[in-house]
């Protein structure tokens, strides 16, 4: 072997790809590892209950149509931002969160904190129409969500999986709650989500 | 932060800055036969490789970047559970409720600690406190002849209340005109303010099962007769005898009860639509009108403020 040792890894592709696995996992075992295992990435906010079935639903919906594409959850510690939508989001309100939506585009305002702040009327009417309320809005009109029906039918699938990732639903919560959301609108649904957004924080 | 995973990040992120910067050093030495500048020896398509050193600049660059590393993991926080000589910490993440943001927050400025957020509120605080401190002493009449106070409203109208009431304050179906002078709960100053700070929510039970088909077209018929409009007098009649039901409300004389947010039926303004078929549409299946609260959001002396810029859009013109 010559004495130009790097020569070694020019020459040998497999161990190329084993020496770059463990340069960029470092600074994953660093950052993300420890956070598993850290009080404040799984302590829940004092007021934190699992969404309902419907608002369950409503979540899933949320993520079908992409509004996480243009509406960040994420309040940060910065004064212009909670001025206008509150106290910043902390740790503990995304525990149970799976995927969490935080997002990282704002062409809408933020939402982790829109929870009871208008009426369920509102949400309504702006679904519908976002330029029905907000002439100067962007946002498309979401009128399909109010004719489309839940089935319910993979309702508690779906609860269950939440369950085993940690979420303390119980097998009583879970019971029936496909029938319970079976016949709602996809809209009451949405609705019913976002009417829960940043409000476990009190 | 257990001391296993502090010592889990310290360990790794020393580790492989050291790591990197042997690395480097290494790669700086010609530990080649070759000659600097001379070729290594092999050729692809007539590209040849020169035992070149690596750039100054970029040497000099990776330097400076091990440098500024260890400056930052030394004042800011970065390893494990050292805080960094500067006590620098973007904001309380630990709380678990509202209470415990508060107390942290307190915590903090008693004991003089670095948190960055709660320093740019405190700065905001100092800064824009007293001009709404002079402002909320103010009356709310007075704040609605205030110029100055009145753009602050209106700010605050822009950015709370124009998704609902629009940016013209105008309103929209199912959310009142605020210009109008009508108001549902009451349009005296300390009225407006109870609305903002409080919220209301109006309840217009349906009548459907109480009236059938039949009524519910007699009584909106009557109803809108009220408002001096040219409606059928014998459906307006029928409509009168059941008009009782709603009396409990909106008054004998239709002339609503700001105390209950029933709306005066005999003007002309009409929030959920003034057609025959719109005022069916409210007596059938009732209204749910909700006015969120603002006090916890905005506190009172922003609420005030808004108060006398809606008080304001509510005057005649100087």
């Amino acid at each position: 072997m010559s004495k130009n040792k790097h020569e070694f890894v020019e020459k040998h592709v497999g161990w190329l790809a084993v020496f770059a696995i463990v340069a960029i996992s470092i600074g994953g075992l660093v950052e993300i590892t420890p956070l598993l295992f850290q009080r404040q990435v799984n302590e829940p906010v004092q007021n934190l209950t699992p969404y309902t079935p419907l608002q369950l639903e409503g979540r899933d919906i949320y993520i079908r149509e992409g509004c996480v594409g243009c509406h960040s959850q994420m309040i940060r510690p910065l004064r212009h931002e909670t001025e206008r939508y509150g106290h910043y989001s902390v740790a503990g309100e995304s525990v149970w969160e799976f995927p969490f939506l935080w997002g990282s585009k704002r062409t809408g305002p933020d939402l982790a904190r829109v929870g009871e702040r208008y009426s369920d009327e509102w949400h309504y009417v702006h679904l519908m129409d976002p330029r029905a309320v907000v002439p100067e809005s962007n946002m498309p009109g979401f009128p399909w969500l109010a004719e489309r029906e839940l089935t319910g039918e993979l309702t508690e699938r779906k609860m269950r999986a939440f369950q085993r990732l940690g979420v303390p639903y119980t097998d009583e919560d879970i019971e029936g709650a496909g029938s319970e959301v079976a016949g709602k609108t996809e809209m009451e649904a949405l609705i019913a989500y976002l009417q829960t957004l940043g409000t476990a924080l009190k | 932060m257990s001391s296993f995973w502090s010592g889990w990040i310290i360990v790794l992120t020393l580790g492989t800055l050291i790591a990197l910067m042997i690395l480097l050093r290494w790669n700086m030495k010609n530990y080649t036969d070759v000659e600097e500048g001379e070729s290594m020896g092999h050729s692809f398509d007539g590209i040849e490789e020169l035992n070149n050193p690596l750039p100054k600049w970029w040497t000099i660059l990776f330097w400076a970047c091990f440098v500024w590393g260890f400056l930052y993991l030394a004042f800011y926080p970065g390893l494990g559970n050292f805080q960094g000589l500067l006590g620098w910490k973007s904001s309380n993440q630990h709380v678990l409720s509202l209470e415990e943001s508060r107390e942290a927050t307190e915590r903090a400025r008693e004991q003089g600690l670095n948190v960055q957020y709660d320093r740019e509120i405190r700065r905001a605080e100092d800064e824009f406190g007293p001009i709404f401190q002079q402002y909320a002493q103010l009356s709310i009449e007075e704040i609605a002849h205030n110029e100055d106070a009145l753009r602050v409203g209106q700010r605050l109208f822009l950015q709370n209340c124009s998704q609902c009431h629009g940016s013209d304050a105008r309103g929209s179906v199912g959310f009142p005109n605020l210009t109008d002078g009508v108001f549902s709960w009451g349009g005296e100053p300390e009225q407006i303010y109870t609305t903002i700070m409080d919220g209301r929510q109006a309840q217009m039970p349906a009548f459907l099962e109480q009236f059938g088909e039949q009524g519910i077209t007699e009584v909106a018929t009557y109803v809108l007769s009220l408002s001096g409009r040219t409606v059928d007098r014998d459906l307006a009649r029928a409509g009168e005898q059941r008009f009782v039901v709603c009396a409990a409300c909106h008054g004998q004389d239709g002339k609503g009860n700001t105390a209950m947010g029933a709306p005066n039926l005999t003007d002309s303004v009409w929030l959920y639509g003034g057609s025959q078929r719109a005022v069916e549409e409210t007596l059938r299946y009732g209204r749910n009108g909700v006015m969120p609260q603002w006090e916890s959001i905005l506190g009172e002396d922003k609420v005030k403020i808004l108060s006398g810029y809606i008080y304001s859009l509510n005057q005649p013109s100087e």
